[in-house]
């Protein structure tokens, strides 16, 4: 199956769905599960892992132009669907690598299956809660302006992309509608976590590394390292001058912290 | 041809048009609990009064605003149930898709029905965009959630041989037995409210009454959707006229200037209504993705609210929120004026759209008084209603076309 998958961009067919999937690099493999704003294939952190890794990124089923099976309602469904492609793709030793909503779906991927995680790196994660019922970890996404999101989102607001009503093409504004409408099919409610989830973070095996761009302000730096304290020897590391979305705003940094990671015995 | 009377229960005086939004996250510090009893005792005088008039009654929810403060459709119906003696009692609409629990809201209906001794008319909707924050539904099930929640309630209304059990998409129950049973029987009369033909042929294909809410000259095509899958769907005849539905303002004066003063104070609802933060107009899911994006390429815009008042030959005349009341004539989305020219333009527009039973007319909004309330329904009940019955009448005998199901 991983020879029929073209280096570049490509659709694959797991558990009877089309996926939209990036593949480039050699190495050892990486799965790479992106933030509730989808992936960009042509994102730069995907060629600075891409001397270390074999590189494998997958538009989530419902992003992008992956497909969706209508019953498909929670993160859990995802990170099955994830097991399935790690079965499909034949990987049982595999490094796993999540951002924001991505990184709650590799979390639950490796509570499930922890032997088939070698390594576990999670970039500003979403998927557990740790506040009381009347505060929350997350600023609610789905209730702020487009500006205001990306303020909190982003170091920098300017890295923010977003279609142009009048130059992007139907295609590119329906992927990030969809990609919007996708996030709240699965993360609305409860919002950004999964209740169980924390009781389960125990069963994680392999090392892990918890990032963190220090600029995020949809969740607090605290979040990120209560986080990493409840997952067996996890470690915890922050990125200088990125946000909720390191791999983005701060590529290089981003990659080296995972492939020194994934280097060390 | 019946004609019922609407108004949101609005509570104008925390309006202010330059605010961010009425909606959603305005604090309730700002409404008086005292003023808001006041509002709703007139509101619900506004009602009485219809059924003495012999017009009927509309009723709908909002949450979370200062726009409506009928918060429960069945908080409304349940009074009226008891000190109203014959109007017909319209809730549209149950924001069903928006609600957790189907089964109490039949349990509820049946309970408003038998009080009424029959005269509940159910409107099942989907709920506008910003009902999605405040129940916290998750707007990407809306059309499931919807169609699932009808057909529960309408199982639980029409099932009387002891308990049933659901396991469904998105409604799970171990023991469906409502108590009492409806009046009505087999269940009071559906209405939907539609705003596209895919939506009025679901509707056409069951045979519910369809609504149209605001929709102006864009109706008639609506309408010819309904009559045409009626047909096409195996119902007896034609589409009878009591399923077709058309709301609109509605304001008599004595003469036509205060007519249209009173239709100015009416159109202070499209003033108030769409004022709402961004992010609550468009929840992730309301417009599913590639509508949106056919949407924003061709418009600009997927916002809710974004259209203008269209003439009869579909051109743009004003946006909604700057029309005013002969704007709003122009549009056919106002009946308002003397007794006769509120009559003509009725006929007019009825003629236009091939016919209806049900107007829906709001005859209240914002802080226009009950006097000025109460003289204009007055005067539509005693000067218009006659006429247009007898007119709707004649026109029915003459083109052949039912005036009600059997």
């Amino acid at each position: 199956m991983l020879d029929r998958i073209a280096k570049s961009t490509a659709t694959v067919t797991i558990a009877g769905l089309e996926i939209q999937l990036v593949r480039r690099g050699r190495g050892k493999p990486l799965v790479f599960l992106h933030p509730e704003i989808g992936l960009a294939p042509d994102a730069a952190f995907i060629d600075a892992l891409a001397p270390h890794f074999d590189v494998i990124a997958p538009s989530h089923p419902g992003f992008g132009h992956s497909q969706l099976r209508e019953w498909m309602t929670t993160v859990e469904d995802l990170s099955y669907f994830y097991l399935d492609l790690l079965e499909t793709l034949g990987f049982d030793d595999v490094t796993v690598v999540g951002n924001a909503f991505g990184g709650w779906i590799a979390t639950e991927l490796a509570v499930k299956q922890p032997w088939r995680v070698s390594r576990l790196v999670l970039a500003n994660p979403a998927g557990i809660k740790l506040s009381a019922r009347e505060q929350r970890d997350f600023a609610d996404i789905f209730s702020l302006d487009q500006r205001e999101l990306d303020t909190l989102s982003f170091h920098d607001a300017a890295n923010a992309r977003h279609f142009d009503p009048k130059t992007s093409s139907e295609d590119d504004i329906y992927v990030e509608l969809r990609n919007r409408e996708s996030a709240a099919r699965f993360a609305w409610s409860p919002y950004m976590h999964n209740p169980k989830l924390i009781h389960r973070l125990h069963l994680i095996r392999a090392p892990t590394l918890v990032l963190w761009g220090e600029s995020d302000r949809i969740a607090s730096v605290d979040y990120g390292r209560q986080f990493a304290a409840k997952i067996p020897g996890a470690r915890f590391a922050t990125i200088a001058q990125a946000g909720r979305y390191p791999h983005i705003e701060a590529p290089d940094a981003f990659a080296r912290a995972v492939h020194e990671f994934a280097k060390e015995k | 041809m019946r004609a019922y009377h609407f108004t949101e229960e609005p509570y104008p005086d925390a309006w202010k048009l330059d605010a961010d939004t009425l909606r959603v996250t305005l604090p309730n510090s700002l409404c008086d609990p005292k003023r808001a009893a006041d509002l709703y005792h007139q509101y619900l005088d506004g009602w009485q009064l219809c059924d003495e008039l012999g017009l009927d009654i509309f009723v709908n929810e909002h949450h979370s605003t200062t726009t409506c403060l009928t918060a429960s459709c069945n908080v409304i119906l349940s009074i009226l149930a008891r000190i109203t003696r014959r109007a017909r009692l319209l809730g549209l609409g149950f924001p069903i898709a928006v609600r957790n629990d189907p089964v109490r809201l039949a349990e509820e209906l049946a309970m408003i029905d038998v009080i009424s001794r029959g005269r509940l008319d159910m409107g099942f909707i989907k709920g506008v965009p910003f009902e999605y924050h405040p129940s916290n539904t998750n707007a990407v099930h809306m059309t499931s959630r919807f169609a699932e929640a009808q057909d529960l309630i309408l199982k639980a209304l029409t099932t009387h041989d002891g308990p049933f059990s659901w396991e469904g998409e998105h409604f799970h129950y171990r023991n469906v037995n409502i108590w009492p049973q409806p009046y009505q029987q087999p269940h009071p009369p559906v209405w939907n409210s539609c705003l596209s033909p895919s939506s009025v042929a679901a509707v056409a294909k069951r045979g519910y009454v369809m609504g149209t809410i605001f929709a102006g000259y864009l109706t008639k095509n609506l309408f010819e959707v309904y009559r045409k899958v009626w047909r096409e769907s195996g119902h007896p005849g034609e589409a009878p006229l009591d399923r077709l539905a058309y709301s609109g303002f509605a304001a008599c004066g004595n003469t036509e200037e205060e007519g249209i003063r009173r239709g100015d104070m009416l159109t202070t609802y499209f003033k108030t209504n769409a004022i709402v933060a961004a992010p609550y107009k468009n929840p992730p899911g309301y417009i599913p993705a590639a509508a949106g994006a056919r949407m924003i390429k061709q418009t600009g815009t997927m916002a809710f609210h974004g259209y203008d008042v269209l003439d009869r030959d579909g051109k743009p005349i004003a946006p909604f929120a700057a029309a005013d009341a002969r704007t709003m004539i122009a549009g056919g989305l106002m009946f308002a004026g003397t007794p006769d020219q509120v009559y003509d333009q009725i006929v007019d527009f009825y003629q236009h759209v091939g016919g209806f039973g049900n107007l829906l007319m709001m005859c209240h909004a914002g802080t226009m008084s009950y006097a000025d309330t109460a003289a204009s329904l007055t005067l539509f009940a005693r000067e218009v209603l006659p006429r247009l019955k007898d007119y709707a009448k004649a026109r029915t005998t003459q083109t052949g076309q039912r005036e009600a199901v059997a």
